[in-house]
């Protein structure tokens, strides 16, 4: 049997006591949204924090999805399964739902939230890719206010954020550009798996111009999951074929995939670069549809 | 730590440590043993119950977290003696061979059909997708779905009275 290392349990009702227990426990308190991250690395004791603060109770203040100020605002306890499903997200970034269908199953995208996976930070974990190309910022909150920072800044490395001790992420934010489209392409080995290698694609138009792309990969590369020299090769070009495999070839170059059980490095930067091409292309696609 | 449940309406309490998961609480606390335990890694949806009527895996939800929510596991499906439209689909369909899946598969299909009382093929495929069936290949598990939402009370009702 499989259970946590023992810890003592708390409820917070509300995000302000929430970041109160944080400080009062100290660091080793963590806060558990979804839990379908945190709970399996405390039963293989890769986490064994001694104090666990349950913020489920805020899943009505920070479950919200909605268009405010230009920027489309998900609290940070949505749910995957309202992720996927809001039509409001669907509409102005189907990206989320290219990568949400496929990000485990039904009952775990039931309790899984978008705070939980940004801030878990797993290497293969699609959200942080699907955030970054969209040049999504995250907000988090501390005694002393909010801090608001792009994905670039929030997404340090595997397992890594820029969330301190006493804080919490409580919203992402997604600006709302004209003439824009995304996709998000994604191979795993099984249905619902982790993937080999992923990714997430974004593209604005000006005319008959890129005016700005957004280009993020999952699972290959340790660094971050941006891919800056790839968006920079396509602004200010047609959104062709021939730039997308510029780009997606940049791309490639640019990760750094480890071997696995799931495929050599070899393999993972093919994927990377024809993943690259096929998001990109379908984002054209969805751009000109729009 | 005291931890007190709504399980299939009615209030239960266990005395259970904070590290003590779902699944555990309701076989080993409170002596639900149709919910089963599989996997132990959120894999294989044994464990699925229903909260507040959401399929959840219940071997990754602490008991503690379950509190203030309605659960509903198997044992809460028949009522007054009269088996569920989804059990009886699975007894009509053979929708079961060795049974540790059903309990999920049973408690999925219900909150399915709550939501969508006529599912294609492909929308119940996807629905059942978190939990795996060793032995049907799961065509009988979507057929017995298919009778279940087939015969619902109202559609049964229906039926009835037409006859």
């Amino acid at each position: 049997m499989q259970v946590p290392a023992p810890f003592e349990y708390v409820r917070a009702s509300s995000v302000g006591e929430a970041i109160d227990l944080l400080e009062r426990l100290g660091p080793e308190a963590r806060l558990v949204a979804g839990g379908h991250s945190l709970l399996p690395m405390m039963k293989l004791r890769l986490a064994t924090p001694e104090h666990l603060i349950d913020i489920n109770p805020l899943a009505g203040e920070l479950g919200d999805v909605r268009e405010e100020g230009g920027e489309v605002r998900i609290g940070a306890m949505t749910r995957h399964r309202d992720v996927l499903e809001s039509e409001l997200l669907v509409r102005r970034f189907p990206i989320m739902r290219d990568a949400e269908r496929r990000i485990a199953d039904p009952p775990v995208r039931n309790r899984g939230t978008i705070g939980g996976a940004l801030c878990q930070a797993d290497p293969s974990e699609d959200l942080s890719a699907v955030c970054a190309a969209l040049k999504a910022s995250v907000v988090i909150r501390g005694r002393g206010g909010d801090r608001v920072l792009d994905m670039v800044a929030f997404h340090r490395g595997p397992y890594e954020t820029a969330v301190g001790d006493a804080e919490m992420l409580v919203e992402v934010r997604v600006p709302v550009r004209p003439h824009g489209g995304s996709a998000y392409e994604k191979v795993e080995r099984r249905a619902g798996d982790w993937a080999i290698a992923a990714a997430g694609a974004a593209l604005w138009l000006d005319g008959a111009t890129v005016a700005d792309a957004g280009i993020a990969l999952s699972a290959v590369n340790p660094r971050g999951v941006r891919c800056e020299r790839a968006e920079q090769a396509l602004v200010g070009r047609p959104p062709s074929e021939e730039a997308f495999a510029e780009a997606a070839a940049l791309a490639a170059e640019d990760c750094d995939p480890i071997a696995d059980q799931r495929g050599s490095a070899e393999y993972k930067r093919h994927l990377a670069r024809e993943l690259t091409h096929r998001a990109l292309r379908r984002a054209a696609e969805r751009t000109l549809a729009s | 730590m005291q931890i007190t449940l709504s399980i299939n309406g009615e209030t239960r309490s266990a005395e259970a440590e904070p590290r003590t998961l779902l699944v555990h609480v309701l076989r080993d606390h409170l002596d639900l043993t149709g919910t089963h335990w599989g996997c132990d890694t959120s894999n294989c949806g044994a464990c699925v119950v229903l909260v507040d009527g959401e399929p959840v895996k219940s071997c990754t939800m602490l008991a503690a977290m379950a509190e203030g929510h309605e659960i509903t596991t198997v044992e809460g499906l028949a009522r007054d003696g009269e088996l569920d439209p989804v059990q009886q689909g699975f007894f009509e369909e053979h929708g079961l061979q060795c049974g540790f899946c059903t309990p999920g598969m049973m408690l999925t299909a219900r909150a399915l059909l709550n939501e969508n009382p006529n599912p294609s093929d492909e929308e119940i495929r996807v629905a059942i997708s978190g939990q795996i069936c060793r032995c049907t290949g799961y065509a009988n598990i979507v057929r017995a779905v298919r009778w279940a939402a087939e015969h619902e009370a109202g559609a049964t009702a229906g039926e009835e009275a037409i006859a």
